[in-house]
């Protein structure tokens, strides 16, 4: 079975030209959040707490393109369409750069580098806290996303590290959890598109392994294998 | 009825009153020579006409900080039977029938009343009382409200002497409400406050804003206003006023009991449990400002706590 799906896999995969228009559509559709909010600010059309508006705007395009970004493996695994894989790189890297966006409206417009009150915020708010280590441990990540950082590192160190990304899911539904007062409805889902993708996963895992058996051993290695030609 | 109330009042000194969708109170407005102002314009779904109306009655409460614009004000409301999020019930509120309403008083009281909202206007002189509001979520404004003293409103049912506190109910009608179908709150919306809170000159029923009818999205036609405390203990759309001799559970109360107290007066240093209380943005400011301890009105509200500990009695 698994060697009947390969076969239309590889025919699948587009052509270098092809790739790079996606990859070129997909750069600006993911600017695009970031646009129409600058654009709304610009209109003076964010409402009566505008700097709300853009924080929690920012917070959650990062949620969302942290879970755009680990859906590509199951859809991926789910479609045969492997070229997708491709594209993660550029999604993850937008993931930090909104989170970056995120902290710096916390620290700019919402606290004013008021440095004091930041590190205590940090210290004794629970969902500050998990936030601002959800963005702690994105930082690495995106050090280490280039050609020449995954080879230094070796793919399996890679991957390795790159699976904190799933912690980092983790605290950024939490700091989402915490910070709303009573309603829960959108930050549940969020968790539950989470537990999806993460269990998708773990079923993947413990799937039955395929048919060549060094790699089945350790599946998750040909999981995330970076392909060298990425940019 | 309507000349008994020209004849008390002197034409220079007429209060206006937010009159409500019948063409008998209309008519009894244009005779008082209140400007009716039309359609208000910003109001979203303003199809009941919204009233303007002169020469209110300054109040020595009133601050003099700048108010709020309107459309802040009606756009970014937390009445959660109308949805969670703040443009919500500018939106899912226009339905909502407020005319006729009724409010009863019962309880420990020597003479249970119900109350229309003629009734209720006649019972004190609208005043404009420009107040400051701070949410417990961290922002605030400033709102020139229209109403009556609370207090005016308690006295009409002669309290009995076990009365100690005064619980709070708002409507309550999923048919009007298909948002209360969800359980984010215990309703009906239920708030409470000690007696001698509610009879604290600074308590306000109010049934406008900016000279207005109160809009739907701000608790229309009568809500609490009371500016020393956190902006949920102010009930919107209240239909029922108990007087009890125990503290009442609020909606918050159940919803949080750690994060949300009885009191809830605005203290900068008993900070929410999740955040910090110390600061707040006023809308329509860049730089958060510092919170005041109860709201800047300790002048006025200090002594009604003499030796509570504040801490405690969050």
């Amino acid at each position: 079975m698994a060697s009947a799906q390969h076969m239309p896999r590889r025919a699948a995969v587009p052509s270098a030209t092809t790739l790079r228009a996606i990859k070129c559509l997909l750069f600006v559709a993911c600017a695009v959040p970031l646009a129409h909010l600058a654009w709304a600010a610009w209109q003076d059309d964010l409402g009566a707490n505008p700097i709300e508006a853009i924080t929690r705007g920012l917070g959650t395009w990062t949620l969302n393109f942290l879970l755009i970004t680990l859906t590509v493996t199951p859809l991926r695994k789910l479609t045969g369409l492997d070229w997708l894989v491709r594209l993660r790189r550029m999604l993850g890297l937008y993931t930090f750069f909104y989170a970056c966006l995120h902290l710096m409206t916390y620290v700019w417009l919402d606290q004013f580098f008021d440095w004091s009150a930041i590190v205590h915020d940090i210290a004794k708010r629970p969902f500050i806290t998990v936030g601002f280590a959800a963005w702690l441990l994105l930082l690495p990540l995106a050090v280490t996303s280039t050609n020449a950082m995954m080879r230094w590192l070796g793919g399996r160190r890679w991957q390795r590290l790159h699976r904190s990304v799933y912690a980092i899911g983790v605290l950024a539904v939490l700091h989402y959890w915490w910070l709303v007062k009573k309603d829960v409805t959108l930050p549940l889902v969020y968790a539950l598109v989470l537990a999806l993708l993460l269990a998708l996963r773990a079923v993947r895992r413990r799937a039955p392994p395929p048919a060549s058996g060094k790699l089945a051993a350790r599946p998750a290695a040909t999981f995330v294998k970076p392909a060298p030609d990425q940019a | 009825m309507n000349t008994r109330i020209a004849d008390r009042i002197p034409a220079t000194e007429i209060t206006p009153r937010p009159l409500y969708e019948s063409r008998r109170d209309f008519l009894r407005v244009a005779s008082l020579g209140c400007i009716a102002a039309g359609i208000g314009a910003l109001a979203p779904g303003a199809a009941w006409a919204a009233q303007k109306f002169a020469n209110l009655a300054h109040s020595p409460y009133s601050t003099d900080e700048k108010p709020t614009p309107y459309k802040d004000v009606t756009t970014y409301n937390n009445f959660y039977e109308f949805g969670t999020d703040k443009r919500d019930p500018a939106h899912n509120a226009q339905a909502l029938r407020v005319q006729p309403w009724t409010v009863t008083l019962d309880g420990l009281v020597a003479r249970p009343r119900t109350l229309d909202l003629d009734a209720l206007l006649r019972l004190a002189p609208l005043e404009e009382r420009i107040y400051r509001m701070r949410c417990v979520e961290g922002w605030s404004m400033v709102v020139p409200w229209l109403g009556i003293p609370l207090a005016a409103l308690l006295k009409q049912v002669e309290p009995l002497g076990n009365a100690k506190y005064i619980e709070f109910q708002s409507l309550h009608d999923t048919a009007q409400m298909p948002e209360t179908r969800s359980r984010v709150l215990d309703w009906p919306y239920t708030e409470g406050l000690r007696l001698d809170e509610a009879m604290h000159p600074l308590s306000l029923i109010a049934l406008g804003l900016y000279g207005e009818q109160l809009p739907r999205q701000n608790g229309a036609p009568l809500r609490l206003v009371v500016p020393w405390k956190y902006g949920f203990k102010g009930a919107k759309s209240i239909v029922r006023i108990r007087f009890v001799e125990r503290q009442p559970d609020t909606s918050w109360m159940r919803a949080g009991p750690s994060e949300y107290g009885f009191y809830s007066n605005v203290n900068p240093s008993v900070d929410h449990p999740r955040w910090s209380q110390a600061t707040e943005r006023r809308l329509g400011e860049f730089l958060k400002r510092k919170t005041l301890m109860f709201n800047g009105y300790g002048e006025q509200v200090a002594g009604l706590y003499t030796g509570m500990d504040l801490r405690r009695n969050f």
